[in-house]
Order: structure tokens, then C-alpha cells, then sequence
């Protein structure tokens, strides 16, 4: 078939995909950029349970991939997002966020710091563009990977046991956003402690040709262990309880932006932790730090919602009814048994145990009720394991 | 108690000479680095062969802010003209040029109708042309407004505009923006004038008179004044390297010192702060703050680096339209030229071969592919007719704005540099039939060697394309407009500031208002 | 002789749309055409038996859907028909194809530059930022910058806010967008001279500039800021030809008891006691009214149907000033079957979509050059189309309608009129450039109409046959149109409006000059509006 052809099929398959579709018993699919990846495989709430419960395998391939190599990697890469790369080690992996002049928030990603000076970049949006413009004045290469490299999720308690009975030695030894590299199959297989569900978990790297022999592979180690096939729906679920947020959902990427009053800055994402002023220029800092000084516009809060009833879309109100901000995800969380929620709220709202409310709309065969949920800012995840940070890693 | 560090200027051209001056004078302590052996940057009088002088890129003086020229006392620090209100005269194939002198145009064969409409022309164009030239000295507006006092530079803009009265108002919001060939179209017959007139639209721009914007660039050339009058040209009393002279006396004698043959390689940034620069030979000066009179393309991403502005700025830097498309011709002559229909007394004009607006687009048309004209236009003074210094006696030197020459000329210009002199050569000979002959000496200045010679980036002697994308609160780009850049501490003083190109100096006083904390 | 309360001259789509509104306010409203059928440039015609050609306007994106759902077009038969993307050829056998589909489109912009596949979104992201603020001042009066009536101090501040909405770099880069030619803005975003060629289309569509001019960005927008059920930038074919809008339009007018009379070409304004007061027919008949509406263009308006010595001098001047630029050409050709085009490969949806052969910005200038030198291009820029891919009302089942709009087509050929044989060597031009890309296309032509911007001209009466009534610089935009000073669709004469394409927002099948000059008349009748105003985008 001629490159051009490739409107023929408008979307491509994952290199995971015969397998996946022959799991899927629903033949339910979302539409991931350019892939197919699996909403949900047999039953949801029990592809959930796999996350917190057992393993729970999920094909992340469609991710956006940009390696990063060249003398200034290190330099551009600090230039590029607002924590200090520095302080990834090579063999780390660390989350961080990029913005643009105005200091909002483009995107945010994982930076793997590969080997000394060669950096991969995996983020949610494309971008290319932003991270060739970063690269003016630097001497870098970047080029997009997204589709040389396949990728799976392993998480959940036992994911530690079934990347053992695979064969990753002293797998319980790495460090949550560690990073290694195993043989396999003639190739490597790079494996790092990340996740975006909360739990004790693995994603695991491969090049596509092996994709299908990592898989069966996978699935036979995990046999024992509970291993299953789970879709975005369940994914879905475990990173709001773990208080994640995902671009286009919690925030709208500002390089995306038709209203330019619709972005977050770090700060107003609660992801103030992540912005260096003590390291060398980055894009956005002289507006972070003005607004540091002025004080941000928004603030990004966990909600504890009274009441069983998901908070979907609410509007927030203070005590005196003024709305004030606006639910961005929210769920009942199995894990915590209470309806969580992330909200985007005004300045100076939000403060750690304040009481808000939610103004919930939900049905009942057909019925609609409306009413006014209690809510309570929280500090802390909803779900926060103690595996997930324990080093060694449980081996159940 | 330590010494203030002094606040260090990048180059002595008119605007970092003048930016010194007021600097010095407010009590700072000045330094100014100089890569070339001498000061005056593009407004510089250079020997190009043994005996023959010119002014090497500028070679008329017509925008010179009177206020500076005042303040700073110019003449006394021995700025004179050779020649003042200079006549424009049309070079026409068929016989008697055309000659605009003010508000008048004389010579045969223009029609009644020509003749009171150029006054009616001339005299709406002086008038927005004024409009234009009291902007030159005011810091672009910030069109964010915090508190009303920010708003004040946006509502001065404003109340300028309504004085322009309701019809002028009307006329200039409708005529800002456009081409100057349906302006003219609109108004004259007669091609020569047409063409004369349409040549200050596009002189130095990458525009065709059909082009939009080329009014406004008739309007910024004609925005000078001097001894009241506006549009006015003269020569300076020793070239253009005289009123540079007359600018670094001036500097000096209010302190500023100033080294030459000191390039600036790098400008040093600490903990987000330019604190000095670094010369080529690898010494480092300490600043209070960096000034830069280069370019902004030079400044920002040479001297500075991309890597301590933030991306997108860094991306409008880049794509500053920055590429010069205006040659220069200067010419050693055994003698006297002579030009068709023009009298001796008229030889000391300022001589144009745009002979109608067709022959301009015509020479236009070659550059937007990349290539140069193979008929181009003309801007020629001979200015040691007024200026006997500048040659051996009884013979001349030619100077003249050639156009158009694209920076990144298809072929590069190694190769194609004769192959456009012929080109030269051959238009002139038909206006000058045997100047060839009487040609002693030769130079011929493409963009490209503009660049190299004179450190600007493209060659463009405006550093930067002057046109309504990169102009007033755009220029050089949208956050930098007010001379101060995005690095605390430094500050950019040149023609790619607000107002732009031409031997102004307004945009160095500026610069240095903003220093000192003057709105 | 007969009396009315309103005369608008000219049924074309914006003097209907302006009937309609003032019909529905309840007033006696007459519209006169000179042609024997209604529409101007919105015209549905069979020039070859069964074959129904949109031989003017083609396509139809920009119509405001709030003048649509004001004036129920859809219960007056209308329908629009969204249409599949677009495609450019390119010269070595490959194409860049627009699917609607944005993955799709994103992996086919990655084929020729991966970079310009994510530059793309910043692209859409910035245009679309400009259509926000311009669709905002569409259903609205352009303020006179130079007046101190409330009215336009108002109608400032608003636009004052609707800028400051915009952020400061947010206006800079708006500022920046009006100055720039289409080739620099395309300039910053992307790389492969394929691309930059695929977008530059729309900067020259209509005008008289090269994708070098400044100003071209702009009209870009112009061709970006319709929609077709919210999608903005989306563009439609009206179910049965362009005709079928001003059907609609003409029996709205009618269900609000409105008046058309065709044949009627008005020669003359009465003017009496600077007053405008009625028209004179080519045929003698004289009628009368209070408000005459012009939807003729400006010039022609102000230089033939009116006597010199009604108006002000100055008036004269602008008209005569007024750029209304002929640069376009068209060919409607019917065809025996639909023609290949072998590197679209069969099956593929563009065939759909609007077709380009330019596949580089240097073909587009050089062009415009030809134009310049007095002949129509000889390497022209196409937008072709086979509604009837879409649209099976436009030609028999299996047969099919093509649509060729051609630019740069002079008004005069090297400074005098067309020829027959430059008619013909004309279409050979286009035919050549068809056919270098669909080796079968000559041998399916059954019929095909030739139309300069001469036929244009004497059929629909649009000076120099421009298709915008005024070219869309900045000079005649927003409160220059058509001139400064009478931007608000008040003429020079009292009792004189305009409601054309060559007032604000200028030309395209919008209808809102029509609307908008509705809304004045009614404001100085005293009247409530029967105009709807714009709908929020936030």
C-alpha cells in the first residue's frame, strides 16, 4: 500500500491489538489520537479490581513519545519544563509540567532520563511543534518516537510478583520512577516504576516487533497472579482516586488554547512543587514568578463530596452560594467509599478542610434530583497505598 | 565603597552614540564597545578607494530628530551641512527629468491637474507624516493596562489620532494601510512623478509600490524635519560619519568613554540577569545594564542566546522579517557625470531612475523569487559636488541606493555580485550615457556584505523590514517594544526598536528615557 | 406611477436578506432586478439541458445562521450540504490531502512534514482565535472611529473589550494578522512549501493581491470565519445550487408580503431636495419610496444611478477610488461521468473536496504577476469542485457538474477588452491544468461556460466582475466600508442605504451587510428590529 493510501483506515491499531481485540468481549473501543485502545474488556468495576486487587495490564502505546538527545539535552530540557532536570538522575524517571511565556500549562509528561544526556519525553498531547521551537538555540536533536516504542501499564499489588515470575531480577529492588533495562528476546525491554494509577505499579517498554511475545509472555507470568486486560474506563478510575490529572480534562492545554482565559498555571494546578526558581531560565518564569508574587487565580482542590452521588460536572458554591468554581473529575471511588472529585476553584477558595458545596444533578430511573453536597477540601489522595512507595516492592 | 559599574553600550552607531549621550548626562557612568576600528556603525563616512570618500550604507541625512540635534548641541560639536533641502529629480530616458522641490513640482509636460494635486498630496502627507513623526519620540504604548497611568501612552495615541481633525482622521485610517501605487493611481497622471513618488514607499523594503504598507513607508520617510521643515533631505559637511562625529563628541564630552576594536561576543546573564558582557578576546565587563545598538536578531540570539528567553519569545525573534533587500553602489569619477536632461545646477540633487510605477514593481517582481532586478531602481547623490572633501579635486564620488538585491539571493552572492553590477551598470549608462568611462573606482555593498561589514543581521539597514507587522508596539516584537527585554538589565537601542531605521537617534533617547526610569 | 415604503435595487442575496427583514417589520417593501431572474451572484441556472449550474457562487459556508434561522430559510426549502476537505495535486504524482477526518488530515500533513502535522494545531488554534473576535462584529454596525455620537463611542468600547478579552499578546498578535501577507504568517508555522501552498488558497480567493501582499492573511480569515452547523471554517453546497439560497431568501421576503419585480433594471435615483425619494426604470417607469437601498455595488451605485450633481464631490472621489478589482475568472463545465484523478487512488473522499494544483507559494506569486501584466495566469490557481458528488440534484444520475473558479483573470486583457479568442485560449489555460492532473477529464466535457470577470460584469453587474463588490483590504474593511464615513450603511443622500457586499462584512454569500443595513434602516424608521443579533461563540 502507498504511504498515501493510509486514509483507507483511519485508525491504526496498537501493536498490542491482536491481542487486546481478541480479549475485548464488549468490543468496546475508544479512539486515542491515532489508535484503538480498549475501553473496557468484560466488566469494568472488575477491571478496576484487577488495578487495586491483583494486576491490571493496559496498553499505553499511543502515548506521545519525543526522544531527546545532542550535547544541550540537559540544557534544553531545563530550559523546556519548570522543575530541575538536573536532579533526574540517568536511570530516573520524574513527572514535570512545560508552559508557555504566559507561565500556563502546556502539557505535563514523564521525562526519562535514559542514559547520561538522552532524555525521552512521554506526554499525553503531540508536541512537536512546541518542543522544536524549545530548541531553538540548542544544540538537540528531537524526534518523535510514539510509534517505535510499545508500551504496557503493569500495575496493582501483584504487578512486582508477575514482573518476577517473568523474569526481572530483583525487579522489588527499584525505587518508585526507577528505571531499567532487561533483555528480552533478542532485544530490550526498559521497565520503570511509573504509573498513573496510585498503586504499586510497572510500565513496561518495548520495540513493537516484540510487542506480541512481551504480551504472551506477560500473561503467562501472570496467570497465577491475576493478571488482566483492562481498558481506559478502569484507568480512568484509579487516577482520579489518586488525585491525577489528565490534560483536556482537569486542564486545558494552553498551546491549545482558543480563549486565553480557559489555562492553569502550575501553581493553579496545586503543582506548585514542580516549579524551580533556583535553576537556570525556563519558559513561563518570569509570569510564574509574578504570580507567585500576585498570587494565582485559581486553585486546584480534592473534594470529599457528602453523600453517595458522583459530583459530575458540578458547579462549586462557598457557604454564601456564590459559585466559585467547577468540578473537573469526580467518581464514587470503590477504594475510598465516598464520591471524590478534583474541582478547579477561585482564588482565594480551597483551603486544606474548608467546606464547599456541590451542586449535583443525578437520576434516578429517570427521576432528577438536584441538591447541594457538602464538600470538603482534602490534602492528601483519596487512595494512597503504602505499596506504592515501598521499596523493596511487596511481593504478593 | 565600590565604583558603579558602568552601564555598557554594544556599538557606537548613531542610536548606541546617542542613547550614551543622554545617559551620560543623567549622570551615568557610560562605556561603549565598538567592534569596528571606528565609531558611527551605518552612519559612517569610509574611504572605498584611495582618495574617495562616502557615506558607506545612510548617505542622507532626513529623519535627525531636532530634539536630539538640539539637546545634545550637534552643531556646536561640529555638525554642519554641505547641503540642505535637497531637490528630488526624476530621471526620465525621454528627456527633461522631473524635479519635486517641497510642495512644488517643476519641469515640462505636467499637467495642471498634477501640479495642484501634488500640493494637496503634499501637503496630507506632511500632515500624517507629522502624525507619524510625534510618535517617534514616545515609548510604544503597552496595550495592557494594569492602572490608568499605563493607559496614558495608548490615550496620547489616541487624542494625536483626533487631531488629525474628522477628515484627516477618516483619510489616514483608510490610507494607513495601503499600497502607494492606487494612492497615486488615485491622485497624479503623470508616470514620472508616479514613480518618483512611489520609490519612497518601497526604498529599503522587500515591498513593490502595489504592495500594502508602502504608504506608510513614504510616511516614515517624509516624518523628518529639520529647521522646521519636514521631508527635508541634506548632506552633512563630511558624509554621514560627521553627524556620528558630531554624536561621540557630544557623548564624550558628557563623559561617555568609548573603546573601538572591542567586540562583544556574549552578554553575560546571571541568576536571570544580564550583569556584563564578555569581548571576543575573552575579558569581562561588568554592567549595571547591557544596552544593545545591534539588531535584535544579533542581540538576542547571538549575544544572549536563545536559551535565556522563554520559547516563544524566542520564536518571534526568529521570525523577525529581517532580510535586506537595498544595495550599495559607490563610485570613484575622473569627472563630472553626466545625466540626461540634467542641468549641472541640478546635478547635485537627489537623483531618481524610478521612471514610472510599472519599472519599480518590475524591479520588485525578481526579489520575491529571490532573484535581483535586472532593471533596478535608483536613489544617486554625488555628493562631493557639495562636499569637496570627499574627492581628489574636479573629480567626483557617486552614491547610490540600489534596489533590489535579496539577502538570500538564489545562487548566493558570491557568484551573481558582477552579474548585478553589469545590471547596475547598464541602467545607469542609459540615464548617464559615458559614465562608464569616467568610472575610476567601483564598490558595490550587497546585503550580504552589508552584514559582514556592519554587523547587522539579513544586511537590512533598518534592522528589520519597517512595515505595519513589525512597527510601533510590534517592533522588534510584541514584549520588547519598550527597549527593555525580557532579561532584567538588558536593553536594545537600535534601528529595530520603535520608530526604526534612518539616521534618527530617537530610537536611542528612547531607549535611554526607559533607563533612567522616564516615561 | 407606484409608492412604497422601501425600493431596494438589486435581488441579489444580501438585498433580499435586506427585504425580508424590512418586510417582516411590516413595511411595503419592492425589490427591482434587472435581470430576468432573481439571486445576482447567487444563482442556480441550466445552461445545459438537466445540468444545474452555480455559475457565480459555489459554495456556501459563510451564510450567518442567525440570519438562516431568523428568516426560517429552512421551511423556504433551504438546505445545506456539508462537503468533504480538500486536496492539493502536487506536480510529481502526490497529493496533500485535507480529510475531514483530523487524524487522518494530521497523518497525511506528517507524510510531508511531521512538524507541520503539530505546527497545524497552533495554526487552527490562531486562526481560530482571529474568527472568534471577527465573528463577533458580523451581525453588528461598524462604529465611526471618528465620531463622538454615543452610538459609536458604544459600539468602540465594546469592540475595546472584545480586543482586550484578546490579552495584550493576544492583540499584538491580531495587529500582526492584519498587516501580514498570507505567505510570512504561514511562514512562522510551518516548513514543507506543500503545505504553506495548501493554506495559501484562501488568502487570495477574490483579490488582487499575491500571497506576498500584506493584507492577504486577512482575507484568509474571510474565507475561515463561516460555519456549517458550528464547525467553523466548514464550508456547504446549498442542496441544488447556489439559487436555491436566494429562492429561500425571495420566498421569505414574499411570505412577509414583500414585492420582487424582475426585468426592472433601475437606470437612475431620484434625488429630490438631497433626498432620495425613488427610482427610475431603463423601461420609464418611475416608483417611488422613502428609503431606497442600494445592493449594487458602491461604485456602480454612486457613478451610474446616480446624477453627478446630487452628490458631494468627495462622495465622487471615494467612489472612484474604490478598489473593486477584477482577478477572478470561473468555468462551469458539465460532464458525461466523473473524471479520475489518478493520484487521489479510487475511492478516496476528496474527490468530494475542493481541488488546488498550486503546490508551491512561488506558482501562487508568479501568477498573481501574470495578472499584474495584464493576462490571466498562466499557471492558475483552481478551486475545483464536482458538487455533484455530493449535490445528485446538480446533474443527471451518473453524469456530473464541475466547478472551476480561476485566478488571476484580468478584467481587461493588456489594457483592452476580451476576445473571443481570448476567451478561448482561456479556457484552454484551464483545461491544460485540469488535465495534467486527470488525463480522461477532456474527453467527459459536454458543455462548458466560460465566465471572465467581463461576463461576470455584464451579467450580474458587478464592476470589474469582482466577486466581493470591493476588495477586502484593510482600506475598505470594517469602518472604510465601502468608504470612511459611511460605513453604516447610510448613504451620502438621505434616504439612501447600502446593503451589499461592498458594505461591512463584505463579500461572500453571508447575508449580513444585508441584514445589518435592515437594522439601520429600521433604527432611523423608528422601528423595532426584526434583525437577530449575533450568537455567542463563548
Amino acid at each position: 500500500m502507498q504511504a498515501r493510501e493510509h486514509f483507507r483506515r483511519a485508525v491504526c491499531e496498537t501493536p498490542f491489538h491482536a491481542r487486546t481485540s481478541a480479549l475485548n468481549q464488549l468490543n468496546l473501543w475508544h479512539r486515542w489520537r491515532d489508535h484503538s485502545v480498549a475501553d473496557a474488556y468484560f466488566d469494568v468495576g472488575m477491571e478496576y479490581n484487577a488495578i487495586r486487587n491483583s494486576c491490571a495490564v493496559f496498553d499505553l502505546s499511543p502515548m506521545t513519545k519525543h526522544l531527546i538527545t545532542g550535547p544541550d539535552a540537559l540544557a534544553y530540557m531545563n530550559r523546556l519544563v519548570t522543575r530541575d532536570v538536573a536532579k533526574i538522575k540517568p536511570g530516573r524517571v520524574g513527572y514535570c509540567l512545560w508552559c508557555d511565556d504566559a507561565g500556563q500549562v502546556v502539557d505535563d509528561g514523564t521525562i526519562f532520563h535514559l542514559r547520561e544526556g538522552v532524555y525521552r519525553l512521554c506526554s499525553q498531547e503531540r508536541q512537536l511543534d512546541w518542543l522544536l521551537c524549545s530548541a531553538l538555540g540548542f544544540d538537540v536533536k528531537v524526534v518523535e518516537e510514539t510509534n517505535e516504542v510499545a508500551g504496557l501499564a503493569v500495575q496493582g499489588p501483584t504487578s512486582c510478583a508477575v514482573l518476577k515470575r517473568f523474569g526481572l531480577a530483583g525487579i522489588e529492588t527499584m525505587t518508585p520512577f526507577g528505571l531499567r533495562t532487561y533483555p528480552f528476546e533478542n532485544t530490550e525491554l526498559m521497565v520503570s516504576r511509573t504509573g498513573y494509577t496510585g498503586d504499586l505499579g510497572y510500565e513496561l517498554w518495548i520495540n513493537p516487533d516484540q510487542a506480541l511475545r512481551l504480551w504472551d509472555r506477560l500473561f503467562t507470568s501472570g496467570h497465577d497472579h491475576g493478571i488482566r486486560a483492562i481498558g481506559t474506563l478502569a484507568l480512568e478510575m484509579s487516577r482520579v482516586e489518586a488525585g491525577f490529572i489528565q490534560a483536556g480534562v482537569d486542564f486545558l492545554p494552553a498551546d491549545r488554547a482558543v480563549r486565553v482565559d480557559r489555562t492553569r498555571s502550575p501553581f493553579e494546578l496545586d503543582l506548585g512543587r514542580l516549579v524551580d526558581f533556583g535553576k537556570p531560565n525556563f519558559t513561563g518564569r518570569r509570569a510564574l514568578w509574578a504570580e507567585k508574587q500576585r498570587g494565582s487565580r485559581y486553585r486546584l482542590v480534592r473534594l470529599d463530596v457528602e453523600g453517595n452521588k458522583p459530583a459530575k460536572d458540578a458547579y462549586i458554591y462557598d457557604p454564601q452560594r456564590k459559585n466559585i468554581g467547577v468540578v473537573t473529575s469526580s467518581m464514587w471511588s470503590p477504594a475510598a467509599k465516598a464520591s471524590i472529585a478534583l474541582a478547579s476553584v477561585q482564588m482565594p477558595w480551597g483551603k486544606s478542610g474548608e467546606e464547599l458545596f456541590a451542586e449535583i444533578f443525578y437520576q434516578k430511573e429517570l427521576k432528577w434530583n438536584r441538591f447541594m453536597a457538602r464538600c470538603r477540601v482534602i490534602d492528601t489522595a483519596f487512595y494512597d497505598p503504602a505499596r506504592r512507595r515501598l521499596t523493596p516492592a511487596p511481593d504478593l | 565603597m565600590t565604583e558603579r559599574l558602568p552601564v555598557v553600550i554594544i556599538g557606537a552607531g548613531h542610536n548606541g552614540l546617542v542613547c550614551a549621550a543622554y545617559l551620560a548626562r543623567a549622570g551615568r557612568r557610560v562605556l561603549v564597545l565598538e567592534a569596528g576600528t571606528r565609531i558611527g556603525g551605518a552612519a559612517i563616512t569610509r574611504e572605498f578607494a584611495l582618495g574617495y570618500k562616502v557615506s558607506a550604507v545612510a548617505h542622507l541625512l532626513h529623519l535627525l530628530d531636532p530634539t536630539i540635534a538640539r539637546e545634545l548641541a550637534l552643531a556646536g560639536h561640529g555638525l554642519s551641512y554641505a547641503k540642505t533641502a535637497l531637490r528630488t529629480v526624476a530621471l526620465s530616458m525621454q528627456g527633461e527629468p522631473l524635479i519635486i522641490s517641497g510642495s512644488e513640482i517643476l519641469g515640462n509636460g505636467i499637467s495642471a491637474a498634477d501640479r495642484s494635486a501634488f500640493g494637496l498630496y503634499h501637503a496630507r502627507m506632511q500632515k500624517f507624516s507629522r502624525f507619524i513623526a510625534r510618535q517617534h519620540g514616545r515609548v510604544p504604548p503597552r496595550l495592557a493596562f494594569s492602572s490608568w497611568r499605563d493607559a496614558l501612552p495608548a490615550a496620547a495615541l489616541g487624542v494625536d489620532l483626533r487631531r488629525l481633525g474628522k477628515r484627516g482622521m477618516r483619510e489616514f485610517l483608510r490610507v494607513a494601510t495601503m499600497n502607494i501605487y492606487d494612492v497615486l493611481e488615485d491622485t497624479f497622471e503623470n508616470p514620472l512623478l508616479k514613480g518618483a513618488l512611489a520609490l519612497d514607499g518601497v526604498l529599503g523594503a522587500k515591498l513593490g509600490p502595489r504592495s500594502g504598507n508602502t504608504v506608510y513607508g513614504a510616511l516614515y520617510r517624509n516624518s523628518g524635519s529639520l529647521d522646521g521643515q519636514g521631508g527635508v533631505l541634506a548632506l552633512p559637511r563630511g558624509g554621514m560619519g560627521a553627524v556620528s562625529d558630531a554624536l561621540a563628541s557630544a557623548a564624550r564630552a558628557a563623559g561617555v568613554e568609548i573603546r573601538c576594536g572591542s567586540t562583544v561576543s556574549q552578554v553575560i546573564v546571571k541568576d536571570g540577569r544580564a550583569t556584563g558582557v564578555r569581548l571576543k578576546q575573552g575579558t569581562d565587563i561588568g554592567a549595571e545594564c547591557v544596552v544593545s545598538n545591534a539588531d535584535p536578531r544579533t542581540t538576542l540570539l547571538q549575544l544572549l542566546g536563545a536559551r535565556h528567553l522563554e520559547a516563544e519569545f524566542a520564536r518571534r525573534v526568529q521570525h523577525l522579517r529581517i532580510a535586506g533587500n537595498a544595495a550599495k553602489l559607490h563610485l570613484a569619477l575622473r569627472a563630472e557625470p553626466e545625466f540626461r536632461g540634467v542641468r549641472p545646477d541640478q546635478l547635485g540633487e537627489r537623483l531618481l531612475i524610478a521612471p514610472d510605477m510599472a519599472y519599480v514593481e518590475s524591479a520588485f517582481n525578481p526579489a520575491k523569487y529571490g532573484e535581483f532586478s535586472a532593471q533596478p531602481v535608483f536613489e544617486i547623490t554625488l555628493p562631493s559636488l557639495h562636499d569637496p572633501s570627499l574627492a581628489p579635486a574636479g573629480q567626483h564620488v557617486l552614491s547610490a541606493i540600489v534596489q533590489y538585491a535579496p539577502y538570500d539571493l538564489k545562487g548566493g552572492w558570491a557568484r551573481c555580485k558582477s552579474a548585478f553590477l553589469s545590471a547596475i551598470m547598464a541602467v545607469l549608462e542609459q540615464y548617464a550615457p559615458g559614465i562608464g568611462g569616467l568610472v575610476l573606482h567601483t564598490e558595490l555593498l550587497t546585503p550580504e556584505d552589508l552584514e559582514q561589514q556592519f554587523h547587522m543581521a539579513g544586511g537590512h539597514w533598518h534592522h528589520g523590514e519597517l512595515a505595519l507587522d513589525q512597527f510601533m508596539m510590534l517592533r522588534p516584537v510584541p514584549g520588547a517594544a519598550q527597549y527593555a527585554m525580557p532579561v532584567d538589565g538588558l536593553y536594545l537601542c537600535g534601528a529595530g526598536c520603535h520608530p526604526g531605521g534612518g539616521v534618527m537617534g530617537s530610537a536611542g533617547r528612547n531607549a535611554a528615557r526607559v533607563i533612567l526610569g522616564k516615561r | 406611477m407606484k409608492r412604497h415604503d422601501v425600493i431596494v435595487i438589486g435581488a441579489g442575496h444580501n438585498g433580499l436578506a435586506n427585504a425580508a427583514f424590512l418586510a417582516k417589520s411590516g413595511l411595503k417593501v419592492l425589490v427591482l432586478e434587472a435581470n430576468p431572474y432573481i439571486g445576482g451572484a447567487t444563482v442556480s441556472r441550466e445552461l445545459y439541458p438537466h445540468w444545474t449550474y452555480s455559475n457565480c457562487s459555489y459554495v456556501c459556508g459563510l451564510l450567518r445562521p442567525e440570519i438562516y434561522r431568523s428568516l426560517e430559510l429552512a421551511r423556504h426549502g433551504l438546505q445545506i450540504v456539508p462537503y468533504g476537505g480538500g486536496v492539493t495535486f502536487t506536480r510529481d504524482g502526490d497529493i496533500l490531502g485535507g480529510y475531514l477526518d483530523k487524524e487522518v488530515k494530521r497523518r497525511e500533513i506528517a507524510r510531508h512534514s511531521p512538524r507541520d502535522a503539530d505546527a497545524y494545531m497552533r495554526y487552527s488554534r490562531d486562526v481560530m482565535r482571529q474568527c472568534r473576535l471577527i465573528r463577533t462584529l458580523l451581525m453588528r454596525t461598524p462604529p465611526d472611529p471618528s465620531s463622538l455620537k454615543w452610538r459609536d463611542i458604544r459600539e468602540m468600547i465594546h469592540l475595546g473589550g472584545e480586543f482586550a478579552k484578546l490579552g495584550e499578546a493576544g492583540i499584538h498578535d491580531t495587529m500582526r494578522f492584519y498587516m501580514l501577507s498570507i505567505a510570512d504568517y504561514l511562514n512562522e508555522y510551518f516548513e514543507s512549501d506543500l503545505v504553506k501552498a495548501t493554506f495559501a488558497g484562501s488568502g487570495i480567493i477574490g483579490t488582487a493581491l499575491g500571497v506576498q501582499s500584506p493584507g492577504t492573511a486577512y482575507v484568509l480569515l474571510h474565507h475561515y470565519m463561516g460555519d456549517v452547523d458550528g464547525q467553523m471554517g466548514a464550508w456547504g453546497f446549498a442542496r441544488g445550487g447556489m439559487g436555491a439560497v436566494s429562492k429561500a431568501l425571495a420566498a421569505a421576503l414574499q411570505a412577509h408580503g414583500g414585492e420582487i419585480k424582475v426585468g426592472a433594471g433601475v437606470e437612475r435615483v431620484l434625488v429630490r431636495r438631497g433626498r432620495a425619494c425613488g427610482v427610475a426604470l431603463a423601461n420609464g417607469d418611475e416608483h417611488r419610496a422613502h428609503v431606497i437601498v442600494s445592493n449594487v455595488d458602491p461604485k456602480r451605485t454612486f457613478l451610474k444611478l446616480f446624477d453627478a450633481s446630487d452628490l458631494q464631490p468627495e462622495v465622487l472621489r471615494l467612489a472612484r477610488n474604490f478598489k473593486i478589482r477584477g482577478s477572478s475568472g470561473k468555468l462551469n463545465i458539465a460532464l458525461d461521468g466523473l473524471p479520475d484523478f489518478p493520484a487521489l487512488g479510487a475511492g478516496n473522499p476528496l474527490i468530494s473536496g475542493d481541488m488546488h494544483f498550486l503546490d508551491s507559494l512561488e506558482r501562487y506569486e508568479r501568477a498573481y504577476d501574470d495578472w499584474k501584466n495584464g493576462t490571466w495566469s498562466k499557471d492558475p490557481y483552481l478551486d475545483l469542485l464536482i458538487p455533484s458528488v455530493t449535490d445528485p440534484s446538480m446533474a443527471p444520475p451518473g453524469k456530473h457538474m464541475m466547478s472551476v473558479f480561476v485566478q488571476y483573470v484580468p478584467p481587461l486583457v493588456h489594457g483592452r477588452e476580451w476576445t473571443d479568442a481570448d476567451r478561448e485560449a482561456f479556457k484552454q489555460t484551464v483545461f491544460d491544468q485540469i488535465a495534467r492532473y486527470s488525463p480522461n477529464f477532456r474527453s467527459l466535457v459536454l458543455h462548458a461556460e466560460v465566465r471572465t470577470p467581463r461576463e461576470l460584469e455584464a451579467e450580474v453587474g458587478l464592476t470589474e466582475g469582482n466577486i466581493f463588490q470591493g476588495e477586502l483590504t484593510f482600506d475598505q474593511l470594517f469602518f472604510n466600508r465601502p468608504f470612511p464615513g459611511y460605513a453604516q450603511y447610510r448613504g451620502p443622500v438621505r434616504g439612501l442605504y447600502m446593503c451589499g457586499s461592498g458594505t461591512h462584512p463584505g463579500g461572500g454569500v453571508m447575508a449580513a451587510p444585508g441584514a445589518n443595513a435592515a437594522r439601520e434602516i429600521l433604527h432611523d424608521l423608528r422601528r423595532e428590529s426584526t434583525v437577530p443579533e449575533g450568537w455567542s461563540d463563548d
